[in-house]
């Protein structure tokens, strides 16, 4: 009896299905008062869905979920928030357009004599995302102006300044953080944890699970695994339980590096040189080789992404050359270099990615096709033995290749992103945090497929904000501070020595 | 297990663009058969078919011809308003070149029906170049200056009639050309316009189905920044959508003055940019752009005649006849809603639940 009034949350029975789709089956969950639980599974598992039940998003199939004793029937996500359920989406839901401060006070703006007071929201909002995550940003500006981490670190404030919370639920919040960033947040948590909120997180970095939880609840296929606590459960455990077999070992990896750094050709492909554009990036130096994986470290803000922009064309570079198989670049532009043999998979999946409302099958070929040219128009068997294949590599949980991709879990649009990149055969991949939001056993994955792809002859550009992955793929790696390129390693890479590159600090 | 039917069944509907504006065309056509007697008969005079339904399609061919290019403009996130201005110049242009006398500011009547100025294929090629003219300007403006594209096509709007009116020197070109009058009045065992409707849907289709522009509109439509990210020239897809709404446009207004035998610059084509975007939208495209059918579209246009048509034959007189039509749009409009459906949806699950 003691025990069920410790639970701030009892969910039981959740069915939910989708067409083609059994997303949820039977699932049980609980939330202690004052605990940090973990919701893990493979992409695609349920995991959001669960989620979107409990904040009236969907409305289950069949069911029961009680909030502090009293059965609730959440309508919307405006009206689980009146009932204390404060959360933030895996899929970012701002408005770009409005700024920062709009953003997090939007519906409860600060007023006086009944206007919008709008000075007190922009030193609020200053404030609230100094004092809870240590951001110092401009809140006048519009949030569209700011990376993916940044736009991440609002949607986060914004949950956790509303007071009255019972339940804070954080879908994949630290997929773009730095560990700096990340290290705040789990302060924070751990702060409202004491307070007796019940917090859900989610995540796919294991050591995050490790570092923050109290227990684990383990998802597959839309079904219960089970309920742990996270002492009592080894990592080798939670992945085996997550993906229903043991995870092979990351040896093989390091050893396929080793094979492939002996094919780089001493030719660079793609050479960019003193290339930068003020305010984006200070000019640098680059050389992308055949058979090489180029790795971009940085902290958040150091410069990563406008890199990639630069060399794949977004944005045209104000100063600085580039030069491409021997030959001088004129045409700067994602379809110039998609000819050229470019790819470059965009950080921000939603608003630079996907095109939601077309089927999986486009998506995947959307960038060939336009390569090709409206004319030669791929025949539809080939689209979907195209589709068909890419799905099957990567691994892409769907039911058919027509399902719109908005339907698919967010690593499984994060799939159908770098698939749509690998099918134009590139010669040069530019791949921006291509792992956010997958699961461990495809992250090892992908990263292996990286790996093989420079083997091919590929030369690859890696950026990530874990470093970990950085120095697990790259034979090379640049490092950026503050939009500028300070240093190259190569060979045998000292991890703390790039760290402290990264930070600026002496050693 | 019946549930999950269940869920299929409600998505197929949902899915489908086509499904919505045949069931309300049937519902009109219903309300016809029921109140209006003799609306489904149809006349053989010399071979040539005659009825209330042959007449809703041929009235109706002009704003198919519009939905047909507004369709792609739509689908692109943006709205052309000029399609009606655009359709008074054509008409005008051809007018002028069939009978010139305007020009000279004298008002002579022909009466010769074989008399036209310059012949029947430039009569049909310049005010189409023209009116593709009209449309690189809007595409321009939307595309390449990064208009608004209401406030853009709001230009040409209101000047495109004054241009007409230029054009043929503020009077009403009578036009008594007889092979140029077949194209709105002709018959062919069914209206010759309605062939016109057939082969520009089937053109545009061929052009947009075949081919990756269709996608290529789509995705600009629903992401314009991904679909640049992965290549696609959204601006020449914007130029290229807008232009071919203008040449829809035109050949509305040729087939318009044709068939009233005058170049009207002040009334031909009038609010029918209104009827085209309605036939859209009631085909099931979204005003933000994205997935679109054309066959829906022209359904849509039929629905929007047929709604027209059934109030002239239940006697509504004219000055109220747009406060109903409007009344009839907005229920059509808000059945679509995604609001109401998903309360219709939500209605469908508690049952489930029972
Ligand atoms: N709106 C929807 N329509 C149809 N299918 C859906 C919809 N939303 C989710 N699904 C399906 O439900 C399943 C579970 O998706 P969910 O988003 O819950 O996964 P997840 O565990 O959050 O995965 P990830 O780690 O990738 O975020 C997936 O197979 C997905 O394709
Ligand atoms: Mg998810």
């Amino acid at each position: 009896m003691s025990e069920a009034n410790n639970y701030i949350l009892t969910m039981e029975g959740i069915d939910m299905a989708f067409p083609g789709v059994q997303a949820l089956e039977n699932v049980d969950f609980t939330l202690k008062r004052g605990e940090i639980h973990c919701l893990m599974g493979e992409n695609g598992a349920g995991k959001s869905t669960l989620i979107k039940v409990l904040t009236g998003v969907h409305k289950p199939d069949a069911g029961k979920m009680i909030l502090d004793g009293k059965v609730i029937h959440t309508k919307s996500p405006l009206h689980a928030q009146s009932l204390g359920i404060s959360t933030v989406y895996q899929e970012v839901n701002l408005c770009t357009n409005l700024t920062v401060a709009e953003n997090i006070y939007i519906g409860r703006e600060p007023r006086r004599l009944g206007s919008i007071d709008w000075v007190k929201m922009n030193i609020n909002a200053t404030n609230l995302l100094k004092r809870l995550l240590n951001v110092n940003i401009d809140v006048s500006k519009s949030l569209g102006t700011y990376t993916v981490a940044i736009q991440q670190m609002v949607a986060i404030a914004r949950a956790l300044d509303i007071s009255d919370a019972k339940i804070l639920i954080l879908d994949e919040p630290t997929s773009s953080l730095d560990l700096q960033e990340t290290k705040q947040l789990f302060m924070v948590m751990r702060k409202l944890k004491s307070d007796g909120v019940g917090i859900i997180f989610i995540t796919h970095f294991i050591s995050q699970v490790y570092e923050v939880s109290d227990r684990i609840t383990v998802l597959r296929n839309g079904k219960l695994v089970g309920t742990f606590e996270t002492k009592a459960l080894s990592r080798f455990e939670l992945i085996s339980k997550m993906i229903g077999r043991t995870l092979a070992d990351l040896d093989e990896m390091t050893n396929i590096k080793l094979k492939t750094s002996k094919r780089i050709q001493s030719e660079p492909v793609l050479e960019a040189k003193n290339f930068g554009r003020a305010g984006e990036i200070k000019p640098f130096d680059l050389e992308l080789h055949a058979g090489e994986v180029v790795g971009l470290a940085g902290l958040l803000g150091s410069g990563r992404t406008e890199t990639a922009s630069i060399l794949f064309g977004v944005d045209r570079p104000d100063t600085g050359s580039m030069i491409f198989n021997g030959k001088s670049v004129s045409d700067y532009s994602p379809l110039g270099s998609i000819k050229r043999g470019v790819a470059l998979c965009p950080e921000d999946r939603k608003a630079e990615g996907i095109v939601d409302d077309l089927t999986v099958r486009e998506n995947i070929i959307l960038a060939l096709q336009a390569n090709n040219g409206w004319l030669q128009y791929l025949n539809l068997q080939d689209q979907y033995e195209l589709a068909d294949k890419y799905i099957k590599m990567l691994n892409i949980a769907t039911p058919s290749a027509d399902q719109p991709v908005k339907n698919l879990s967010g690593g499984n649009q994060q799939k159908v992103i770098l698939a749509r990149w690998l099918a134009t055969n590139p010669q040069v991949l530019i791949l921006d945090e291509p792992t956010r939001g997958i699961d461990v056993g495809t992250k090892a994955e992908i990263q292996k497929l990286v790996l093989e792809l420079a083997d091919e002859g590929k030369a690859c550009l890696f950026i990530s904000s874990e470093l970990e992955e950085v120095l697990r793929t790259s034979h090379r790696i640049a490092v950026l501070r503050e939009r500028e390129k300070v240093a190259e390693f190569s060979g045998e890479i000292d991890e703390h020595k790039i760290m402290h590159t990264m930070a600026g600090s002496s050693e | 297990m019946k549930k999950f039917k269940l869920n299929l069944s409600r998505n197929a509907l949902s899915e489908s663009k086509l499904l919505f504006p045949i069931i309300v065309l049937m519902l009109i056509l219903l309300f016809d058969f029921i109140f209006i007697p003799g609306f489904f008969k149809i006349e053989n005079r010399d071979g040539n078919l005659y009825g209330s339904v042959i007449d809703i399609m041929r009235n109706g061919s002009i704003v198919s011809l519009l939905a047909i290019g507004m369709t792609l403009v739509i689908a692109t996130g943006g709205v052309d308003l000029s399609v009606g201005a655009v359709m008074a110049i054509s008409a005008s242009v051809a007018g002028i070149l069939m009978n010139p006398s305007a020009l000279k500011n004298e008002v002579f009547f022909v009466t010769d029906p074989t008399y036209t100025f310059q012949p029947l294929w430039v009569v049909i090629l310049v005010p189409l170049i023209v009116a593709i003219i009209c449309g690189i300007w809007n595409g321009m403006l939307v595309a390449f200056m990064r208009i608004q594209p209401m406030v853009a096509t709001l230009i040409l709007m209101i000047a495109g009639r004054g241009i007409a009116q230029l054009i043929t020197n503020g009077l009403r070109v009578q036009i008594t050309y007889r092979p140029f009058s077949l194209i709105g009045q002709g018959w062919f065992i069914l209206p010759v316009s309605l062939y016109i409707v057939f082969v520009m849907l089937l053109i545009t289709w061929a052009i947009t189905r075949r081919t990756a522009i269709g996608m290529f509109i789509e995705s600009v439509g629903i992401n314009d920044r991904s679909s640049f990210f992965s290549g696609i020239s959204e601006k020449n897809i914007k130029l290229m959508a807008y232009t071919f709404c203008g040449f829809c446009a035109g050949i509305a207004g040729l087939v318009a003055c044709s068939n009233i035998k005058t170049s009207d610059a002040n009334n031909i084509g009038l609010y029918t940019e209104l009827d085209a975007i309605l036939a859209v939208v009631i085909g099931g495209t979204s005003m933000a752009g994205g997935r679109f059918s054309l066959v829906a579209s022209v359904i849509g246009a039929l629905v929007m005649q047929a709604v027209t048509q059934t109030m002239y034959a239940v006697g509504v007189p004219a000055f109220a006849l747009t406060a109903i039509k409007a009344v009839v749009v907005i229920i059509v409009i808000l059945l679509f809603s995604d609001q109401v459906r998903n309360v219709i949806r939500g209605l469908g699950t508690q049952k489930n639940e029972v």
